[in-house]
């Protein structure tokens, strides 16, 4: 194995092991807030960076692993660190980050009393502790762990506060993300029944050697579980139903980040444990369906919020195109668009939540008037709306681009059947979002039906020829708090910054590309994390 | 590789019941379900582990091969505390929803129930575009009079 003596990557677990114990230390200041905040805060930025180093070390398309607690694999545990690993970390803590400090600011304005709060920085830094610990695993059994760890912190911020919404949400998610996990132990049992190991290096040694139908069998069951977790059609339908009912900067990091650890599971499936494509069709038919089912139900919706959510599963259809169309251009452009969609996504459900504050509500039958009330509101929406729609020049533009390219590379019918269903699943994605602009931010607060007392108070004031977007009359719950109470500083901050990690990602995506496209090719070459794990000579073995 | 029967057909059993309980409405039963469909995991793995032997501690006349295979054993060991700990919080959940609805079952969602209630005749974007408005004046297929009444209302 590449034990590279005292470099980043030796310090990978505590990209795991930091989180922890923050969460412990964040727990135990439970009574004191600032110090609490601190804590988290400076947790995630050490990690950040730590993570940071851990990427530029793999940059160059190497691939390396730490084995803990001295046993040697394929017996002891193993973290991999490879290219895509590395940056999935980077991408998801960014967001983790972006989206606490939102998160932060929500609660300095509001003041600490509402809610909880003491429990959400640990549940926060555990949630962040399992993602990162998913994309290090190098052992399914460890990668079940990862996922139970986000799960079970996840349970707790969702259902936060214990409303009856949350509550009713909370169950249906419980029940089925237990039955996913339970599914993906039985297909861990399965396959430590049919091969002995649980190593991922190990396994892609020892595979090929069964039976073809034990193969299927085993890779489908994966393949079910993690579907399960990724939100892909037909198993998609939990997602909507209980993302939307949470805070917002919640929903916002589970849209970013839970479904993609899913993706990232299969996208090592496919190209570790099962390489060759053998479901390719299959996933193809089900990525088609996935983009189309969802989208159509995003057009249905009127709830900002829930009409995000299926947008977010729809989008999924596209990553999941990208891993069956399996050739080095399609699987670069999934990569790319990962991170794409973990930052847009995110950032529209931070801008969700800010409409929802500014306005009341988040309906868009009784929004209107945003954009005069707040320009700056409008372009944080505008700006990562259009980038999901795949209007150039966005990165979504560019992932999209990436992802025909090496369907129209692949050329069979199937292919270009995707090809198509992507164009219109975006073609829809745009009306979806056109939607929302027209009635929250174009109309007037008057046209729309019940609007809240908030946007006709603002709309007046802001006839007057000021623009200043805080009411001064105590029309709302919020108004009574003074000044910059609607939309505070800090959480308009943290929106336009995650926005302009979008834009970012537009903008470096000559070389973001060449990376991705080199870390697929490295991925598409299994030997490479065979090696990487067990020592040179395995790779070759096969 | 030998399996003992009895744990087979246990498992089975477990997984039926499991299942079923898991199908229901009723969330006592559901978490029923999840345990009991944890165990029967349990059990799935623990067979996976191969014929029965010694207990893994070393000993220096035994052969390899006598040795029961401590895999499983730490994998399930890993698995009860976690379905130890979800069951913890499903019975959480499960008495604050009594507390809340004095339900114990699983709610409708409303949302979900407002959207497929509502009309497909959407006020603002299906109705008809009236022909006298624009906003060029003088454009010589409209009637002058309207063009007036068509600017962009305040």
């Amino acid at each position: 194995m590449i034990d590279a003596p005292l470099s980043a990557v030796s310090f990978a677990p505590l990209a795991v092991a930091l989180p922890i114990f923050g969460a412990a230390l964040a727990f135990i200041l439970r009574r004191k807030r600032r110090t609490q905040r601190a804590v988290t805060i400076g947790v995630l930025v050490v990690t950040l960076c730590l993570e940071a180093w851990m990427l530029a070390t793999v940059w160059d398309g190497r691939t390396y692993s730490v084995t803990l607690g001295g046993w040697a694999p394929p017996f002891g545990i193993s973290m991999v660190v490879d290219g895509f690993s590395a940056f999935m970390l980077v991408v998801s803590t960014i967001v983790s980050l972006a989206v606490l400090l939102y998160a932060t600011s929500q609660g300095l304005a509001d003041g600490d009393e509402d809610g909880p709060v003491s429990i959400f920085h640990p549940a926060y830094l555990i949630l962040v502790a399992g993602v990162s610990n998913a994309f290090l695993a190098g052992d399914l059994f460890n990668l079940y762990v990862g996922f139970e760890i986000l799960l079970t912190a996840s349970y707790v911020l969702l259902t936060l506060g214990g409303t009856t919404a949350r509550i009713r949400a909370g169950t249906t998610y419980v029940v089925v993300s237990v039955a996913s996990s339970l599914l993906f132990l039985i297909s861990i049992g399965m396959i430590y029944a049919a091969v002995g190991t649980v190593n991922m290096a190990d396994l892609a040694v020892k595979l090929p050697q069964i039976s073809e139908g034990t193969q299927t069998v085993l890779h489908v069951m994966l393949l079910v579980a993690f579907g399960i977790k990724a939100a892909v059609f037909p198993l998609s339908f939990w997602l909507p139903d209980s993302y939307p009912t949470a805070p917002a900067p919640v929903t916002a990091v589970f849209a970013g980040l839970l479904t993609k650890v899913g993706v990232y599971a299969i996208i090592r499936t496919e190209t570790l444990l099962f390489p060759g494509n053998r479901l390719s069709d299959a996933l193809m038919v089900v990525a088609g369906l996935t983009m189309l089912v969802g989208i159509l139900g995003a057009v249905a919706q009127t709830d900002i919020k829930r009409m995000l959510s299926f947008t977010l599963t729809s989008h999924i259809g596209f990553l999941i195109f990208g891993v069956a169309v399996g050739n080095q251009l399609g699987l670069g452009a999934t990569i790319y668009y990962v991170a794409h969609h973990i930052v847009v996504q995110t950032s529209l459900f931070l801008v969700a939540g800010l409409i929802e504050r500014r306005a009341g509500t988040s309906n868009i039958d009784r929004l209107g008037s945003l954009a005069k009330l707040s320009p700056l509101l409008a372009l944080l929406f505008f700006v990562p709306a259009m980038n999901l729609g795949g209007i150039p020049p966005f990165s979504g533009f560019l992932g999209k681009l990436g992802l025909v390219q090496g369907g129209a590379e692949l050329g069979t019918p199937m292919a270009w059947v995707l090809v198509a269903v992507s164009l219109l699943t975006s073609l829809l994605t745009l009306l979806a979002v056109a939607r929302i602009w027209n009635r929250a931010f174009w109309r007037d607060a008057e046209d729309a039906s019940d609007p809240d007392p908030l946007l006709l108070v603002g709309v007046s004031a802001a006839r007057g020829a000021t623009y200043d977007i805080v009411a001064d009359e105590p029309a709302s719950r919020y108004s009574d708090r003074g000044n910059a109470a609607l939309l505070p500083n800090g959480m308009l901050a943290m929106t336009a910054a995650l926005v302009l990690v979008g834009v970012a990602l537009t903008v470096f995506a000559g070389p973001l590309f060449d990376f991705s496209d080199r870390v697929a090719g490295q991925m598409l070459d299994e030997g490479n994390y065979i090696e990487a794990v067990l020592g040179a000579g395995e790779g070759q073995a096969r | 590789m030998s399996t003992n029967i009895t744990l087979l057909i246990v498992m089975g059993i477990l997984f039926a019941v499991g299942i079923y309980l898991l199908l229901e409405r009723s969330l006592t039963r559901v978490l029923l379900g999840i345990v009991v469909l944890g165990n029967g995991v349990n059990l799935l793995i623990l067979s996976a582990g191969g014929r029965r032997g010694e207990a893994p501690l070393y000993k220096s006349a035994l052969d390899a091969q006598e040795y029961s295979d401590p895999l499983p054993q730490a994998l399930i060991l890993t698995a009860i505390v976690i379905t130890f700990a979800v069951t913890a919080f499903m019975l959480g959940i499960i008495y604050r929803s009594w507390v809340i609805s004095r339900a114990d079952v699983v709610a409708d969602d409303d949302e979900d129930l407002r959207v497929s209630q509502q009309s497909t005749f959407d006020f603002e974007e299906d109705s008809p575009v009236p022909e006298d408005t624009t906003e060029f004046e003088g454009d010589e297929s409209v009637p002058a009079g309207n063009t007036k009444e068509a600017g962009p209302s305040a």
